[in-house]
């Protein structure tokens, strides 16, 4: 996979989604890919995250602890990412990822993503609109969700 | 006429000569107590007694060669009276020629005894006789001129030598508190800088005088005998000359003094710049020593102005006074011929005589002056070098055997420490401890138990009190049985700027155990190398012999001092640090056969292993016949280490015949077309990021400065093919893929059939290899170890691939392992051992730093170690290690470990505890029994 295919991937992610892609080829090009062998964890619940990681190929299970055990809870496949927040302020892993199958994944850190966002602000301005959109689809759920309560 | 500035100042010569003797008789009273500690006041004893014979020799060498001077002088005349203008042959065709006789008609009158009746020579014969006597004569002079000046020379870089390392073995013997006042960067100038001029100096310090006041003394003579009264008048006009110039120079010396010495401090800011940066640079405090250093530089221009200014004062009445004797001698001899008390020709013989004079007087003047600034240097010099306290000799003297045992029991009564005589900082402290018990002593800040510590490593020395060790003065034990017996580590080590190995084994270095072999050649001129090192005072140690005790390492040679070194290094918790820094050494295979041909095995071990699926895809090896999609371009063509700058990094990318095989196999176009790719790449992600940003350096290929003009190269491109490219600019695009690596960048650059054409470009690199470049490169070869490359690219023998996650830890811990299978993990660590750690370790992290010094005191196996709060900077756990470790080793042998606690709770495993408060010990005793007593011990437990 070349770096204009990454650069696909990545338009999919929804906070990269309206950002230029010239931008998001660099960040592409800065960032490293990372490959996972089967049962190789990505991250794991609870440790604190700056990392986002975009899946190129393979499938990995998404684990989370309970009281009973890790139980797997949903899996995911190319063009799927997570830790997109992560990159934007600090959270803990909510869960737990492991390759199922061999993983390919681009793995961008939260410096580069501050770096380039430090460089072109524009970016953060898509950033922030996209987010802003997320909040206000949840607000209409929420009431939604009121309003049927 | 008496020239101008000739000053006439015998004074000096007399003084001079009158020093020569007082020192002749302070050397015979100096002779027996030369060592006691006290350096020579006067340079001139110090240089008569050290060169007695070589000053003999070189006096009557001079005395001889006046008599051929003479000759070179005579000679001439009579080539031109006899030889040529015939004055000797007017009475007969032919004379005697070296006729030898004895004249003895002044005893017995017209007695002369006749050896030789000589040959009979003619006028031309004579001439050509003659003139060749006077070309002797020359050569003769010049030999004895250039005799003198080596041998004058060779004494002087001698007394240079022997001084320099007198000066040295103070420093050696200072005592340890006059470190805390002296600056280094001083005693370095004082060594090196200020008694250079001495050596000059030297070689003229008896004969110059000797022979210049033997002239000044025949010319006044012969004043004297032409009248006794003009005579008188020159000797007093001299003596007032003798009484007032001294005077005058007085202050230009003072001045010199001031001078040298604030050159020294100079030399000691400038080094505490050096050591102190980092904080100016913290505290932004440049310009406040940028303020320091103009003050002062300013104070020594005024000094060195000042003294420009006494200096030609002195000149001037220097000058005027020796103007006085002629004066006197027109006006008083003037006198006397006009009124007939004596003849005119007397006054002109008397002025003739004079005439000679200013000549060597002006020399002795230049001597003296020169004599009194050596004098000085001198002086302020060894000031410097005699503190208080000095240790003697004897402390120091070398052990003609294994050094003996410490004792066994050290008995402290009444010790006191004072800081500047003020604080107590140990007050009256008695302590009775066997040395090889395990004692720890705790106590709050303040409590003086690390002095006490220092105490015992006689880093600081009692006001009062004694310490002695089975009732023998502690102090008085020499320096090799506390060295080898007696272990100590502070809270800072220091490293010295050699390798890790050379640090480790310092401590083991008392004597030389064994002569360094030397074939018959290099023996005799090592021979000569210590003759002359005696004679220059200086001792005939060989640093090439082998220094290490093996002994008391607990090895019996060098073959097997390895497992002990693993072993300490294993104690304080630092052997995986070297085996890390092993990975990374490299080994010549010429000098290390064996260990190269190990790490070749490992190389087909590891690579059976990475044939296993769990390390599938790590490691892309180095194939022949392959493209390494994990090195670079330059790499796949080049296909090995680069050795020299040859083709090294960027350079291969210019160098003429890697040219001349890209454009035979046709890769040149392709590299242009791919480096025109790329600059397309770079333009397009890297344009309006700003020049600083740090993103250009790591990851573009063309810089920030570059890249406007190649994004203008591709606009007027338009999009056209390389072909369109100018020629200098292709050449500047071909450059890019150099650095391209496919695996790493991503760019999809690299197809199988560029892989293919690289290596094409590959093969015909190697094929077409010439001659005189075969040396610069050394390809990758399976069967082949490669001295060039580190250990773990050995073993390795190829890339780890990008971006499998932890593929470095996974395949660091598989080379970890196949070393371990082959037992070769120590031949590793030896590999680390030989990395230099640079100037004051800094080469190494702290920890490290400081976990070596700890190994440093722990190889030689002492009867005593004391660890002085040295773990205090590691973490907790390893504190507790490295302190059960030491516990451990030291029961097995059952030696003795004195233990400063930097928290209490350390102190828990150990037989005996000492608690001390303000400078004295409260309580002793075994835990227990301390927890029983309850009280400070309790509390400060409580506290850790």
């Amino acid at each position: 996979m070349n770096l204009n295919e990454e650069v696909e991937l990545l338009k999919g992610v929804p906070i990269f989604s309206k950002v230029e892609q010239a931008r998001l080829k660099l960040l592409a090009f800065t960032s490293e890919r990372v490959n996972f062998g089967v049962g190789q964890e990505v991250c794991r619940q609870g440790d604190p995250g700056d990392t986002m990681y975009v899946i190129l190929g393979g499938t990995a299970d998404v684990l989370i602890d309970t009281p009973s055990g890790q139980i797997s809870v949903a899996e995911m496949k190319r063009n799927s990412f997570f830790g997109e927040i992560a990159i934007l302020c600090d959270v803990p892993r909510t869960a737990t990822i492991k390759a199922k199958e061999p993983l390919a994944t681009l793995k961008i850190t939260k410096d580069m993503f501050y770096r380039l966002v430090a460089e072109f602000p524009e970016m953060a301005i898509e950033i922030m609109r996209e987010l802003a959109h997320r909040l206000e689809d949840t607000n209409q759920k929420l009431r939604a969700a009121t309003k049927a309560g | 006429m008496p020239q101008a500035g000739g000053a006439a100042n015998p004074g000096a010569a007399t003084r001079q000569i009158y020093n020569v003797i007082k020192a002749l008789i302070a050397y015979r009273g100096r002779c027996d107590r030369a060592d006691a500690g006290f350096m020579e006041r006067s340079l001139f004893s110090y240089i008569w007694r050290h060169s007695r014979p070589e000053q003999v020799v070189i006096l009557l060498l001079v005395v001889l060669a006046q008599v051929f001077y003479f000759m070179s002088l005579t000679v001439p005349k009579s080539v031109i009276n006899n030889g040529i203008q015939g004055n000797a042959f007017k009475d007969s065709k032919t004379i005697p020629f070296l006729v030898w006789e004895l004249d003895l008609s002044a005893i017995f009158p017209g007695r002369v005894i006749r050896f030789f009746d000589g040959f009979q020579v003619d006028q031309l014969q004579y001439l050509v006789v003659m003139s060749f006597v006077f070309l002797g004569a020359v050569v003769v002079n010049g030999l004895f001129k250039k005799t003198i000046n080596t041998q004058k020379g060779r004494m002087g870089e001698r007394m240079l030598r022997r001084l320099r390392y007198e000066l040295y073995d103070r420093i050696l013997r200072f005592p340890p508190a006059h470190f805390r006042k002296v600056k280094q960067a001083e005693l370095a100038t004082m060594v090196k800088d200020e008694v250079e001029p001495l050596g000059g100096f030297i070689g003229d310090a008896f004969v110059q005088p000797m022979f210049l006041g033997g002239q000044a003394l025949t010319a006044i003579i012969f004043i004297m005998m032409q009248n006794w009264l003009l005579g008188i008048i020159v000797v007093v006009l001299l003596a007032v000359q003798m009484a007032i110039i001294p005077r005058l120079r007085k202050p230009v010396l003072i001045l010199g003094r001031q001078r040298q010495i604030s050159a020294r401090q100079l030399a000691g800011r400038i080094a505490e710049t050096a050591d102190g940066v980092h904080e100016i640079h913290i505290h932004g405090a440049a310009n406040y020593e940028r303020a320091d250093i103009s003050e002062r530089l300013g104070l020594i221009f005024k000094i060195r102005f000042d003294l420009y200014q006494k200096k030609f004062v002195a000149k001037f009445w220097n000058n005027i006074l020796s103007q006085a004797t002629p004066f006197a001698i027109y006006l008083v001899g003037g006198y006397f011929a006009i009124t007939g008390q004596m003849d005119v020709g007397a006054v002109v013989g008397v002025l003739l005589a004079y005439k000679d004079l200013p000549s060597p007087i002006k020399e002795l003047i230049d001597w003296d002056q020169q004599r009194q600034d050596v004098q000085i240097k001198y002086e302020q010099v060894i000031d410097q070098f005699q503190p208080e306290g000095m240790m003697s000799p004897e402390l120091q003297a070398i052990p003609d055997g294994p050094p003996p045992p410490l004792g066994k029991e050290l008995a402290l009564a009444g010790v006191v420490v004072t800081e500047d005589g003020r604080v107590k900082q140990l007050d009256s402290l008695s302590l009775t401890l066997p040395t090889s018990s395990r004692v720890a002593v705790i106590g709050g800040s303040g409590s003086g138990k690390e002095v006490l510590g220092q105490v015992l490593a006689r880093q600081t020395l009692p006001a009062s009190g004694t310490i002695r060790i089975d009732g023998k003065d502690f102090f008085q034990v020499p320096e090799y049985v506390i060295g080898a017996r007696l272990a100590y580590v502070g809270q800072d080590t220091y490293l010295f700027p050699l390798s890790v190995r050379d640090n480790l084994l310092f401590g083991l270095k008392l004597r030389p155990v064994a002569p360094a072999s030397y074939d018959e050649a290099t023996k005799a001129i090592r021979e000569a190398f210590w003759k002359e090192s005696v004679r220059a005072g200086n001792p005939a140690f060989d640093p090439n012999a082998d220094w290490v005790d093996y002994e008391l390492a607990g090895a019996t040679g060098p073959g097997d001092l390895l497992p002990c070194m693993v072993r300490v290094l294993k104690q304080v918790d630092l052997d995986e640090d070297i085996y890390s820094l092993g990975l990374r050494g490299t080994v010549d295979a010429a000098r290390r056969p064996d260990l190269a041909e190990k790490i070749l095995k490992a190389r087909h071990t590891l690579h059976e292993h990475l044939q296993d699926g769990t390390y599938a895809g790590l490691v892309e090896p180095f194939n022949d016949d392959h493209y390494n999609k994990n090195l670079s371009v330059a790499e796949n063509l080049l296909f090995g280490t680069a050795l020299g700058k040859q083709f090294d990094g960027d350079n291969l990318a210019t160098d003429p015949y890697v040219m001349s095989v890209l454009q035979k196999t046709g890769l040149d176009v392709e590299l242009q077309r791919m480096g025109l790719s790329i600059a397309e790449t770079m333009v397009e992600l890297f344009s309006g990021l700003s020049p600083d940003n740090p993103l250009f350096e790591q990851y573009s290929f063309i810089s920030a400065d570059e890249l406007p003009n190649v994004r203008l190269l591709l606009q007027r491109l338009g999009g056209k093919g390389i072909e369109a490219v100018p020629e200098a600019d292709r050449i500047r695009l071909m450059t890019l893929p150099f650095r391209y690596i496919e695996a790493r960048h991503r760019l999809g650059l690299i197809d199988a059939a560029m892989e293919e054409r690289i290596l094409g470009a590959r093969r015909a690199f190697a094929e077409g290899l010439p001659a005189n470049l075969r040396d610069a490169v050394e390809f990758y070869d399976f069967e082949r170890y490669n001295s060039a490359a580190t250990l773990q690219d050995n073993i390795l023998f190829g890339r780890l691939v990008y971006g499998q996650a932890q593929a470095g830890e996974r395949i660091g811990t598989l080379i970890a392992q196949v070393f371990d299978e082959l037992g070769l993990r120590d031949s590793v660590i030896e590999v680390g051992l030989e990395y230099n750690v640079g100037v004051g370790g800094k080469r190494l992290p702290a920890s490290q730093r400081q976990k070596l010094g700890i190994a440093r005191a722990l190889i030689k196996r002492p009867q005593l170690v004391v660890v002085n709060e040295a773990v205090a900077m590691f973490d907790g756990r390893t504190q507790d290690r490295i302190r059960d470790n030491i516990l451990a080793d030291a029961s097995e042998r059952h030696s003795g470990v004195f233990w400063i606690a930097n928290r209490p709770n350390q102190a828990e495993p150990f037989d005996q505890i000492v608690v001390m408060q303000g400078g004295r010990v409260v309580a002793q005793g075994s835990p227990s029994e301390l927890a029983a007593r309850g009280g400070l011990y309790t509390e400060l437990m409580a506290s850790a």
